[in-house]
């Protein structure tokens, strides 16, 4: 063989639309879990600032809890975390080898089960706002 | 369908030959023998044209092209063709259709015709599949036609498959084992055969290592089909020596072996043979952790 000419990566997400369902849950569940890290940080070091008295938890706390988009992060905290959680499920009853021959429709269960469980949450994460805490 | 065919390659071997053969020719007569090629394939595609206005329906395919060793065609490129339908005709037939009359250079591998061989495993509307399985019926048109991902393309359809076989390869994909009494047939029970029955069809086609996006980001990785090679052994009965289970749990086990498996189901989606590709994998990791768990 004289040559030969590799493609490289660039048929991996430019494909995305050939994507089935494992591929997806895999992607979902890489995403989320960064996601999921990268609160965690930012969750303690948010909260390392504020730890110097009652007061300032406090105002800190309800200082966040004002801001609409805040409001709009944290449901948006919850659907990933949710969808971790689910499907995080799903691959550990694939490791131990249970419904693996339905594993694509278990997928869209986590789907759907984490939109009705957003959907449900969203009165309580917007509530009381403008109003104050 | 492809009677100019023979023709047309016995008229460019003769000339071929005649070349070879120490410059008998004068340039006349390779100009004449080049006419004549060149109005074979003439004839060849008003014949296709023909077939196709008189065929009720023609399928458009994209093909992905490249030739290293034609200037000009070095830089990737999709070539269109138009192949009469005709009922039960899958995407090698049309390949072949192409390739008989529109571009002899058209190349991609085959052989069985029947899923056997495992050879035309291509890249069908994104998809890892073989040519010969495929119905052009059950496809979206206009088809397209791309070697399989993730290998280096040698020409047009054509992938290197050295790695994939070396991974086959390195799990020692062969009987092993001394307690076979000599001169006595080694049995196996109904229920192993069943047991390792799926797992023996694999038809080396690669479209499952093609699938795979882990593999395509290591190297290393051993694949599914080569896992599922070993899994073919490591489940049989007759190879019941604790040491060779234990020789190929170690090759299973290694960095870049089951561990690597991300559950995404690709291998088992593709395989033109239904293996439960994943599911064996997951088996294996399972008995790997078992073998770890000393108290087990
Ligand atoms: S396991 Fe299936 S997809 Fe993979 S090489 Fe064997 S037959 Fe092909
Ligand atoms: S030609 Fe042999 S598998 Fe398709």
């Amino acid at each position: 063989m004289s040559q030969s000419y590799n493609r490289g990566l660039i048929e991996d997400f430019g494909r995305w639309k050939e994507f089935q369902a494992g591929m997806w849950a895999w992607i979902f569940h890489k995403f989320t879990g960064w996601i999921l890290v990268g609160y965690l940080f930012t969750h303690i070091a948010v909260l390392s600032t504020a730890t110097t008295g009652a007061e300032t938890y406090t105002q800190t706390l309800q200082g966040l809890e004002s801001i609409f988009v805040v409001r709009i992060l944290e449901i948006g905290l919850l659907a990933t975390a949710v969808f971790h959680i689910l499907n995080g499920t799903r691959l550990l009853l694939v490791d131990l080898g249970i419904g693996l021959g339905s594993q694509d429709r278990s997928f869209y269960a986590s789907l759907v089960l984490t939109g009705a469980i957003v959907v449900a949450s969203v009165p309580t994460f917007l509530a009381g706002l403008g109003g104050g805490a | 369908m492809s009677t100019q065919v023979p023709e047309q390659e016995g008229e460019a071997e003769s000339s071929a030959d005649a070349e070879t053969d120490a410059s008998v020719e004068s340039p006349q007569e390779q100009r004449m023998a080049k006419k004549a090629t060149d109005r074979a394939y003439r004839d060849a595609q008003k014949k296709a044209q023909e077939e196709i206005a008189a065929a009720e329906e023609a399928v458009r395919m994209k093909v992905f092209r490249y030739d290293p060793e034609v200037e000009g065609k070095q830089e990737p490129r999709f070539d269109e063709f138009h192949v009469p339908f005709e009922k039960g005709m899958t995407v090698l037939d049309a390949l072949m259709y192409a390739r008989d009359h529109y571009d002899p250079s058209l190349t991609f591998r085959h052989s069985c015709r029947q899923a056997v061989c495992g050879s035309d495993a291509m890249f069908v509307n994104g998809q890892q599949r073989l040519c010969c399985k495929t119905q052009m019926s059950d496809l979206e048109w206009p088809v397209r036609v791309e070697p399989l991902p993730h290998q280096d393309v040698v020409k047009d359809l054509v992938v290197d498959m050295q790695h994939f076989y070396d991974q086959m390869h390195s799990v020692e994909p062969y009987f092993q084992g001394e307690n076979a009494p000599d001169g006595e047939e080694q049995k196996q029970t109904r229920e192993n055969r069943e047991k390792i029955k799926m797992s023996t069809r694999c038809i080396w086609c690669g479209a499952c290592m093609s699938s795979c996006n882990i593999a395509a980001g290591d190297n290393e990785y051993l694949g599914p089909a080569a896992i599922n090679k070993a899994y073919r052994f490591y489940m049989d009965e007759r190879e019941d020596e604790a040491e060779l289970e234990e020789h190929r749990l170690r090759i299973l086990e290694q960095e870049h072996g089951v561990w690597r498996c991300q559950t995404q189901f690709s291998c088992t989606e593709v395989c033109p043979k239904d293996i439960p590709l994943t599911e064996h994998i997951q088996e294996l990791k399972r008995e790997a952790v078992k073998s770890n768990l000393k108290f087990w």
